[in-house]
């Protein structure tokens, strides 16, 4: 520990950069904007390499004291460090997308990017329940207004949506957050982890977070807002909104709910996994009909996210394990995914999956990456996707059979879904004339897909670079929720080691 | 044991140098390259195999750390043992000759460079999965070799049939997979590791208990091993979820000889006697891989007598032939599977390769209607298949004979290994399936053959054909012109001259027809004998010793029904294609109906079409309009706008701008939060 407040540092390096990008000029609030992004990211592998893997649990701790209401507490451990890597990896690609996508309002929408860094990172690292709370909400304004502003045709139903969407579950999770800071006496979130609520109450305030958690996800049947605000976000909102807003929703569950109300979790965990098995299954269906490329992949998120809720309701290391891999996995891939939507969106300004074909023919690199990623999207091994995917069934099915056999049936219409998405995208005849002129990937688009695919093969490849640093604190939380883990549906009896049949004797005289 | 990182890394290496150089260096390079890596991948195998006919230890080679969760922990690492070994050669050797087939086959092709690159990855991801010492890692293998397929069988992507049969194939692998990996998380509950020799010594110990299952309890060995049989079945294209191996012929002909029978498709006969120690355990397991193996044995012949697709007959073979290894497995004859499997690389590796060359020779037309009378034209060929028709039939003659070994080609010394030793152990219902198979598969191959090579030629009918004869007349080929004229109507060539392929078809052809040939001959002892068996497998397998000794002491009609099936089915396919062709039309004409469930596989696609396909887009769709849309917003979200709708006074703070409520809403919960930290 150096001393150096390098968790506020990168609060403020954004923050800083988006209060100039509001008075200069276009072109210069992109280089801020770039620039910002990029001395976060360099921040983010200075954070990675000092955070000492298995020393205490919250490190680069800072304590500014009370500002009245509550205090400027910021911290990590393993779960926040690798989200905020995520955000602050995601954030100067999606700069790097926007670079001419964009030519309206620049300097407003690069602010509105660089805010939403900063509240980022800012939810992952606060360690204040009101601190939390502000970045978790604030963080939604600037999303908003990307939508809003910079989105497609029917952008306003579409934020309409996203707005009531969470602004219902944050009141509740604001009553729930004073209620829990009256108790305790303090606002204080390491403190809280090892609060012990009374169980009858947990269950209300279980409900009263879960309300904001599930929308984030989201969890069917709380998730009709994010293909439309996918649909009219620009690439970058959307590549944001899947890379990291939806984290939020698994990390909540896994900072507050899980921890903090292990029983009423446990006793909950029912809801969960049904939502998440009807989600599975519910919306790869739907994924199957789509026509717009985003919201297929929007739906297919739901899906993926469905395997996150599972993972962290399984109560065992493989399944949180699982979950927070899957969360990585998910955003880098989804995030990759549209921007490969958006890279020929560019060119042909249209998301109808039938005005694209044989894109193969002339634009060969792209069909490269995006096959990569599509084979990322379907879990296959070697990719991101199957660590995650793999470690949370496989934690879920010490939980419940039943419900990991109905998920795993995702392995089977993930692969039909994308896999019908890329044949009609990018395999057979071009049949449009406007596809055929359409050029292969800039090197500003290699250089957006390309980091993002060296990932995806390093998460799972060698996986273990990404699961040291959150080892502890999965063995914190997994101690701390132990007392009210379910025991699983397999509970197989010994064996009765039968005398083996009679060859095998003769067969060794 | 450095020699196995070359093995296996080579080809990933060469893949990567291929596919990232692509056209930039022309397609020699890409192809040398790839062919070059395999072929000493192909030599370092037979280094690593001889030594283990002698008996050999099982070493394990580590490479690096992957997954740690918890006590799970799965890393990758290269394990060879006698039945790696056997793997090892069948897939580098095989696919050495596929690299060099396809300099020739694919000449053409403007895409050399990514099929090379696909060619080699695969032989990759292959060879990861035999050399698994972990059940992860072969899942790894397992879904490699399966993108491997898919993009081969995709690689024509301009063409929609070869896309569609790219995705069913990944996708009915996948619904095995399903199973696969429910298995794997199984053994993890259970055994606590998922490592293949952990598992193989403890699994004995689990014999007789239970566990539950979506709310059933049944046997915990059962379980484990059926579910991971479900993966073998996808894969190995079993009764069921067999339906995407016959269309992936659609992908190139290299593609089918390598992965569409040598190979891939024998990785759940490899997986099965990978972990047999665990299916020892459970009877009713291996009954379920008999029963299973013995109808998809039974079933694929029956399809394939009547398919007129050169490509497709040889690809209901191999699903025939996967059955016979999985009912020898089932009989606990894992020896005899593995010996068949090695044995049915050869011969149906020459078969594909030759189908090939005659492909080539027709101008692509596959349709063996329109074949006929080829034998002279394209002797090398011919004696290629005739090697592989002799192989897969089971010619030989049986060791009935006092001091007379049994001696025949590849495919007589494994077969008739598995119809004695299912015999033997008393699965004779399996058996007699197998007799009967032998008598089908003897008469389909004999039916190939006739067809293609014998008889008048029938070329002039072919769409095929008569563009090629187009194309040469529009490049004023005048030698094929004046050939046309005296030859179109009288000898059904059409005026079209055949050409034996170069030799890079030729060669393999040749190495493999030698395969074909000797396998059987000069490696049963290793594979089936007990003595000499017990001491090659070491425990690679569950060798069961005394039944190999059975084996010998079956009644002699078992002995002698293998040859005489095999003899029944050439005399049959004679009758019909050769003594009186019109034999087959009239009884199609009789059984009409027959004819045509079999023409149309079982109609199992259309089954399928009807109880999965439609209704799952159907239900996409219900729950999309009816769900998300008529459901969910209209009560949701837009209910939510009616009602504010409904009173002015709200709707115009709302429209004030939802930010602004917004954050006002949050100021109004800060506010609250500030009161009790004041007031507390």
């Amino acid at each position: 520990m150096t001393g150096v407040p390098l968790l506020s540092i990168m609060l403020a390096v954004p923050a800083i950069a988006a209060v100039a990008c509001l008075f200069t000029t276009a072109q210069n609030a992109r280089w801020i904007a770039l620039i910002a992004t990029l001395v976060d990211f360099v921040l983010g592998i200075a954070l990675w390499s000092q955070f000492d893997i298995g020393g205490p649990q919250w490190q680069f701790v800072e304590n500014a004291g009370s500002l009245g209401v509550f205090g400027w507490k910021l911290g990590i451990d393993g779960f926040a460090l690798m989200l905020v890597m995520l955000s602050v990896f995601l954030m100067p690609i999606c700069i790097g997308a926007s670079w001419v996508a964009v030519t309206s309002r620049v300097q407003e929408y690069m602010a509105a990017f660089l805010f939403t860094e900063m509240l980022m990172i800012g939810t992952f690292t606060a360690q204040d329940l009101f601190l939390f709370y502000i970045f978790f909400e604030a963080g939604l304004i600037p999303m908003y207004l990307i939508i809003g502003i910079w989105g497609g045709a029917n952008r306003i139903y579409a934020s309409y949506k996203f707005f009531l969407y969470t602004l219902l579950g944050s009141v509740l999770m604001l009553v729930a957050m004073l209620w829990m800071a009256n108790f305790a006496g303090t606002s204080d979130i390491p403190t809280l982890l090892n609060t012990d609520f009374p169980v009858k109450v947990q269950t209300w305030l279980w409900l009263a977070f879960f309300a904001s958690f599930a929308v984030k996800m989201p969890m069917w049947p709380f998730h009709t807002w994010l293909p439309d605000a996918h649909v009219q976000a620009p690439t970058a909102g959307s590549v944001i909104l899947a890379g990291v807003l939806l984290k939020l929703g698994g990390y909540g569950f896994l900072r507050f709910s899980l921890p903090m109300f292990p029983e009423a979790s446990a006793q909950l965990s029912w809801l969960i996994l049904g939502l998440s098995a009807v989600a599975v299954i519910y919306t790869s269906l739907v994924a199957l009909v789509q026509s717009d490329m985003k919201k297929l992949i929007a739906y297919s998120s739901v899906a993926h996210m469905a395997i996150v809720t599972i993972g962290l309701f399984a109560f065992n290391r493989q399944g949180i394990e699982g979950a927070m891999i899957v969360m990585l996995s998910h955003g880098l891939v989804s995030a990759a995914l549209f921007l490969c939507v958006g890279v020929i969106y560019d060119r042909l300004h249209t998301r109808e999956i039938s005005r694209y074909g044989g894109l193969a023919i002339n634009m060969p690199k792209y069909a490269v990456l995006f096959m990569l990623f599509t084979m990322a999207s379907v879990g296959l091994p070697g990719t991101s996707g199957f660590v995650g995917e793999f470690l949370s069934l496989a934690g879920t099915y010490r939980v419940s059979t039943t419900i990991t056999l109905l998920c795993t049936t995702g392995i089977i219409l993930g692969a039909a879904y994308m896999l019908y998405l890329y044949r009609r995208v990018v395999f057979g005849e071009i049949v449009h004339d406007d596809v055929r002129t359409m050029p292969d990937l800039s090197l500003r688009e290699v250089a957006l897909l390309a980091p993002i695919a060296a990932v995806v093969l390093w998460m799972g490849v060698y996986p273990e670079s990404f699961l040291a640093p959150m080892r502890g604190d999965v063995g914190t939380l997994e101690a701390r929720i132990a007392r009210a883990a379910p025991s699983g549906d397999s509970l197989p009896t010994m064996g009765k080691a039968v005398a083996l049949p009679a060859h095998h004797a003769e067969a060794h005289p | 044991m450095t020699s196995i990182l070359f093995i296996v890394f080579l080809p990933l290496l060469a893949a990567i140098v291929a596919g990232f150089a692509n056209k930039s260096f022309g397609t020699v390079l890409p192809k040398v390259v790839t062919t070059g890596a395999l072929f000493l991948s192909a030599i370092l195998s037979w280094t690593v195999f001889i030594p283990y006919l002698g008996g050999g230890e099982a070493t394990v080679t580590p490479v690096l750390d992957w997954i740690h969760s918890g006590d799970m922990r799965i890393d990758w690492a290269l394990r060879v043992d006698s039945l790696t070994a056997v793997m090892l050669v069948v897939i580098t050797s095989v696919s050495a000759l596929v690299h060099l087939y396809s300099w020739g086959y694919m000449d053409e092709d403007p895409d050399q460079p990514r099929f090379f690159a696909y060619l080699s990855l695969f032989t990759f991801a292959m060879l990861m999965l035999v050399t698994a010492d972990n059940l992860v890692q072969m899942f790894f293998g397992w879904e490699g070799v399966g993108l491997a397929s898919y993009l081969l069988i995709g690689f024509w992507f301009r063409k929609p049939t070869a896309n569609a049969a790219a995705i069913k194939a990944f996708v009915v692998n996948r619904v095995g997979d399903l199973g696969f990996m429910l298995g794997i998380f199984g053994t993890y509950l259970v055994f606590n590791t998922i490592s293949i020799p952990e598992i193989l010594r403890l699994a004995p110990g689990m014999a007789g208990s239970t566990i539950g299952f979506v709310g059933y309890r049944i046997d915990t060995m059962t379980l484990l091993c059926l579910l991971l049989f479900v993966g073998a079945m996808g894969k190995s294209a079993q009764l069921g979820l067999h339906t995407w191996l016959p269309d992936a012929m659609e992908g190139p002909t290299p593609v089918s000889a390598l992965i569409h029978a040598a190979t891939m498709v024998t990785a759940g006969v490899f997986m099965v006697c990978r972990l047999s120690p665990m299916f020892e355990t459970s009877p009713f397991a291996l009954t379920v891989v008999t029963t299973v193996g013995a109808a998809t044995c039974l079933f694929a012949a029956t399809v394939a007598l009547v398919q007129t697709d050169i490509k497709r007959v040889i690809a209901y073979s191999t699903c025939s032939q996967l059955g016979y290894m999985f009912f020898a497995a089932g009989s606990g004859a894992y020896g005899a599977a593995m010996f068949h499997l090695f044995t049915h690389a050869f011969f149906k590796a020459l078969l594909f390769l030759g189908a090939g060359s005659v492909i080539h020779a027709m101008h692509h037309e596959q349709d063996m209607r329109y074949y006929g009378g080829l034998r002279k034209s394209i002797p090398w060929t011919f004696w290629g298949m005739m090697m592989g028709t002799l192989a897969i039939t089971g010619v030989g003659i049986p060791g009935v004979i006092e001091g007379l070994p049994a001696i025949g080609f590849a495919g007589f010394h494994s077969k008739d290994a598995i119809i004695e030793a299912s015999w033997a152990s008393g699965q004779h219902g399996a058996s007699i399936v197998g007799m009967i198979v032998a008598l089908l598969t003897s008469f389909y191959s004999w039916r190939l053959m006739f067809l293609t090579f014998w008889g008048k030629p029938r070329w002039a009918q072919s769409e095929h054909i008569q563009h090629a004869l187009h194309d040469a007349h529009e490049h004023g080929n005048h030698a094929l012109d004046d050939h046309s004229h005296h030859g179109a109507s009288h000898d059904g060539t059409g005026g079209y001259h055949p050409h034996e392929s170069p030799l890079p078809i030729l060669l393999p052809l040749i190495l493999l027809s030698i395969g074909a040939i000797a396998a059987g001959f000069v490696f049963h002892g290793y594979f089936i004998e007990p003595e000499a068996g017990e001491r090659y497998w070491r425990g690679a397998i569950a060798f069961r010793e005394h039944l190999m000794h059975e084996m010998h002491a079956v009644p002699l009609g078992v002995k002698l029904s293998a040859t005489i099936a095999m003899l029944t089915g050439l005399f049959g396919a004679y009758i019909f294609y050769i003594r009186s062709p019109q034999a087959p039309v009239k009884l199609a004409e009789t059984y009409r109906p027959i004819y045509l469930w079999l023409l149309n596989k079982w109609y199992f696609d259309e089954l399928y079409n009807l109880l999965f396909v439609k209704p799952a887009f159907a239900l996409g769709r219900l729950f999309w309009h009816r769900g998300d849309e008529q459901t969910i917003d209209r009560f949701g979200p837009n209910g939510v706008a009616w009602v504010v709708a409904q009173n002015a006074r709200v709707a115009g703070k709302i429209q004030s701008g939802y930010v602004y409520t917004y954050a006002f809403v949050m100021l109004l919960g800060l506010t609250g939060a500030v009161t009790w930290a004041i007031t507390r």
